[in-house]
């Protein structure tokens, strides 16, 4: 310790001793306003910590909100998508199967009509034998008497009557038989409206699975409207897979990029320069990054104009003949990249051919005989440099999906980091209100001595006031007593 | 707004472009000792040659100039060049290099005296035309440097942003007796390279080439 702090120098711990009473007995004197600056302190600061908190719960509410706003937003329109989809699927249905509808009821009316007709004909009842025919019978029937002329007679009229039945028998015969063969020709036409009745049944079941699955969208999108907490969990946690896959996917196709700028960096040296630089970057590198970029972004108006994907709101609104013009810039513009592509792929080929001949010359290595299909490494380089621009374009689907599904993801992230900067508070604020009261604690104990002595002084002042409140009672008692 | 964003981004990037004037590109100057028994030593040269002529890119310099009595000299180089930016163009040009070099190889003769500095002057004075970004002098040499009467060579030379190689600096029958003489001349040339702002590397072993450009 500095000679000059001691209050005796030549005895420390005295001074030691001396100035910790001195500092107790000024802590004492000031315990009041110590305590009071102490306690406003981390009041202060307890309320502070809880209105940020309060603030930043606020916050967290608002995002959640919009969130649910946005996430709910975006569910509506997925699933609009969907049930517009379905509907188009049952109008194709429709379109293709009941188009021929009045085609059809026309020919089952006349496969029916047919039907009638020969079922008509097939009830027609063969001619009733002549009236006469029970006169002639009734006198047949007569007993013969012996008479020759009467028997000759009656023996030519039992004839004539065979004969007759036998007539009428085979005229009923045959019409029997022209009947059989009507209801036969009739069988035909009953397995064909059999089976036209059996593919309505199918086409109208097709039908009823698709409003089946309507039934069920809309359903959900009910449930979306109402912003039911339901619809919410769902559409977040597709949102959650959406993102994930969706980045996976786009991890693929950035991998299919890199390959890609590695088959066109060294033929754009050729075309623009190995030597110069656009900033820190070579030129020809740029350059084939490029090509790369707009691909993607052809690949990714091309979606657009087919509307697969729907991120560019204007490209969406054109009409039909804009976008079918549209259609046919962005492939034309993709087709002959990719057919630049595959001849820088190629020409990639020539050049690293050429260098390495150049340094097997250099390394003075002898050049061994060409295998045969050496032109397999050229031609798979070719193809993949025609093929992976288009996959390229395909990019567009992943990313709109990582796109929107990511508004999600982030806001989630948000509200979990906004709710964890208000626990951190609320909980910071409590402790610095604990801290205030153990800090009042720890100062009382310094100057607990003066704080005993003060509270012994008090208890004997408070007995000696009782001894003096004591004395006139007990007299008081005793006058009435007496 | 939006076309404003655009319209913006791409000045920038533009200007970014535009505000680099670095040079990417790599010189490589090396001297080939030719005095004496050094000229049996032209295979290995013609090795480290080629080793460069497989490593540098197209748009960078390479020249190769032989040390001699008085080395001071454009006629001492015995084969330069900026290789082309297209890559066919650049190793047909490496080929002619290599055509040169080997002809030069098959009729050398040996100098009496050996003008490192001289040659060290004429690589700075050749590299700073070719206003190459890194700029790198090969000394294949035993560094011995024998100056004809009269020459004057005893001046700083500069050296700012150079990288110096020494290359296959042999030890010669009297560095067997005193290997301090060797020693001494290593120093030598170092503090001379680094008193002139260069740095000073040396390479003996052949099979590590690769550290040979290594900045």
């Amino acid at each position: 310790m500095d000679s000059m702090s001691l209050i005796f120098s030549g005895n420390p711990v005295l001074s030691i001793i001396l100035t910790f009473l001195i500092s107790v007995i000024l802590l004492y004197i000031a315990r009041k306003p110590a305590h009071e600056l102490i306690k406003s302190i981390f009041h202060l600061a307890h309320k502070a910590l809880r209105l940020s908190a309060k603030s930043t719960l606020l916050a967290e509410k608002r995002f959640a909100a919009r969130n649910k706003e946005v996430l709910l937003a975006a569910g509506e329109e997925a699933v609009e998508r969907i049930i517009e989809r379905e509907f188009h699927r049952v109008e194709a249905v429709v379109r293709r199967d009941l188009s021929g509808y009045p085609t059809l009821q026309q020919a089952l009316k006349t496969q029916i009509s047919k039907i009638e007709e020969d079922y008509s004909k097939s009830a027609d009842a063969p001619p009733a034998p002549p009236g006469w025919a029970n006169a002639v019978e009734a006198v047949a029937k007569i007993p013969p008497t012996g008479d020759t002329l009467v028997a000759n007679m009656l023996g030519a009229i039992n004839k004539s009557i065979d004969k007759q039945y036998k007539n009428v028998l085979s005229d009923y015969r045959k019409a029997c038989a022209e009947r059989h063969s009507l209801l036969k020709k009739m069988m035909p036409f009953w397995r064909q409206m059999t089976n036209t009745l059996a593919e309505v049944d199918k086409t109208i079941a097709g039908i009823l699975e698709r409003s089946k699955v309507i039934d069920a969208k809309m359903d959900f999108y009910e449930n979306i409207r109402k912003g039911s907490d339901k619809a919410v969990r769902m559409l977040s946690s597709s949102s959650l897979t959406q993102f994930f896959i969706a980045g996976l996917v786009m991890l693929i196709a950035i991998g299919g990029a890199v390959i890609n700028f590695n088959l066109i960096a060294l033929p754009m040296s050729e075309m623009v320069g190995g030597g110069s630089y656009i900033g820190p970057f070579k030129t020809s590198n740029v350059a084939a990054m490029v090509i790369i970029l707009v691909e993607a972004a052809m690949g990714l108006f091309l979606m657009e104009s087919l509307h697969i994907t729907k991120l560019f709101p204007i490209i969406g609104a054109m009409d039909d003949k804009m976008r079918h013009k549209m259609i046919w810039i962005t492939f034309s513009i993709l087709f002959i990249l990719a057919g630049i592509e595959s001849s820088l792929a190629y020409m990639r080929d020539m050049i690293a051919a050429d260098m390495q001949a150049l340094r097997q010359s250099l390394a003075e290595v002898t050049v061994s005989p060409e295998h045969t299909g050496n032109w397999i490494p050229t031609v798979g380089q070719m193809i993949m440099g025609f093929i992976l621009p288009f996959a390229l374009a395909f990019i567009a689907i992943p990313l709109e999906s990582f796109v929107h599904s990511s508004r999600t993801v982030i806001g989630v992230v948000v509200v979990g980091l906004l709710r964890t900067v208000a626990y951190s508070l609320r909980l910071t604020g409590n402790i610095s209100r604990s801290l205030g009261d153990m800090l009042i604690r720890i100062y009382d104990l310094i100057i607990f001595a003066p704080l005993w002595i003060e509270g012994l002084l008090k208890k004997e002042g408070k007995s000696q006031n009782e001894i003096k409140n004591n004395k006139p009672l007990s007299h008081g008692k005793e006058e009435k007593i007496a | 707004m939006k076309k404003l964003i655009i319209t913006s981004t791409l000045l920038v990037l533009l200007l970014l472009g535009c505000a680099d004037t670095t040079s990417h590109t790599r010189g490589v100057y090396m001297l080939m000792d030719t005095s004496g028994t050094y000229t049996q030593q032209i295979k290995k040269a013609q090795s480290i040659i080629n080793y460069l002529l497989a490593t540098l890119q197209p748009g960078d310099t390479l020249a190769v100039a032989r040390v001699d009595s008085a080395s001071f000299s454009e006629k001492d180089i015995i084969a330069k060049g900026t290789f082309d930016t297209r890559p066919s163009v650049a190793n047909e040009q490496k080929r002619k290099f290599r055509q040169k070099l080997d002809n030069f190889a098959k009729g050398v003769k040996g100098s009496a005296y050996t003008d490192i500095s001289g040659g060290m002057l004429q690589a700075v004075e050749y590299l700073n035309e070719a206003a190459s970004g890194k700029k790198t002098i090969l000394i294949f040499s035993d560094l011995k440097e024998e100056i004809k009467k009269g020459h004057v060579r005893d001046f700083p030379i500069q050296l700012s942003g150079y990288h110096v190689v020494a290359l296959n600096v042999t030890k010669l029958s009297s560095d067997q007796v005193d290997p301090r003489e060797y020693l001494d001349r290593l120093t030598y040339w170092e503090k001379k390279v680094t008193d002139g702002g260069g740095t000073w590397k040396v390479i003996n072993d052949l099979e590590r080439l690769e550290k040979l450009l290594d900045d």
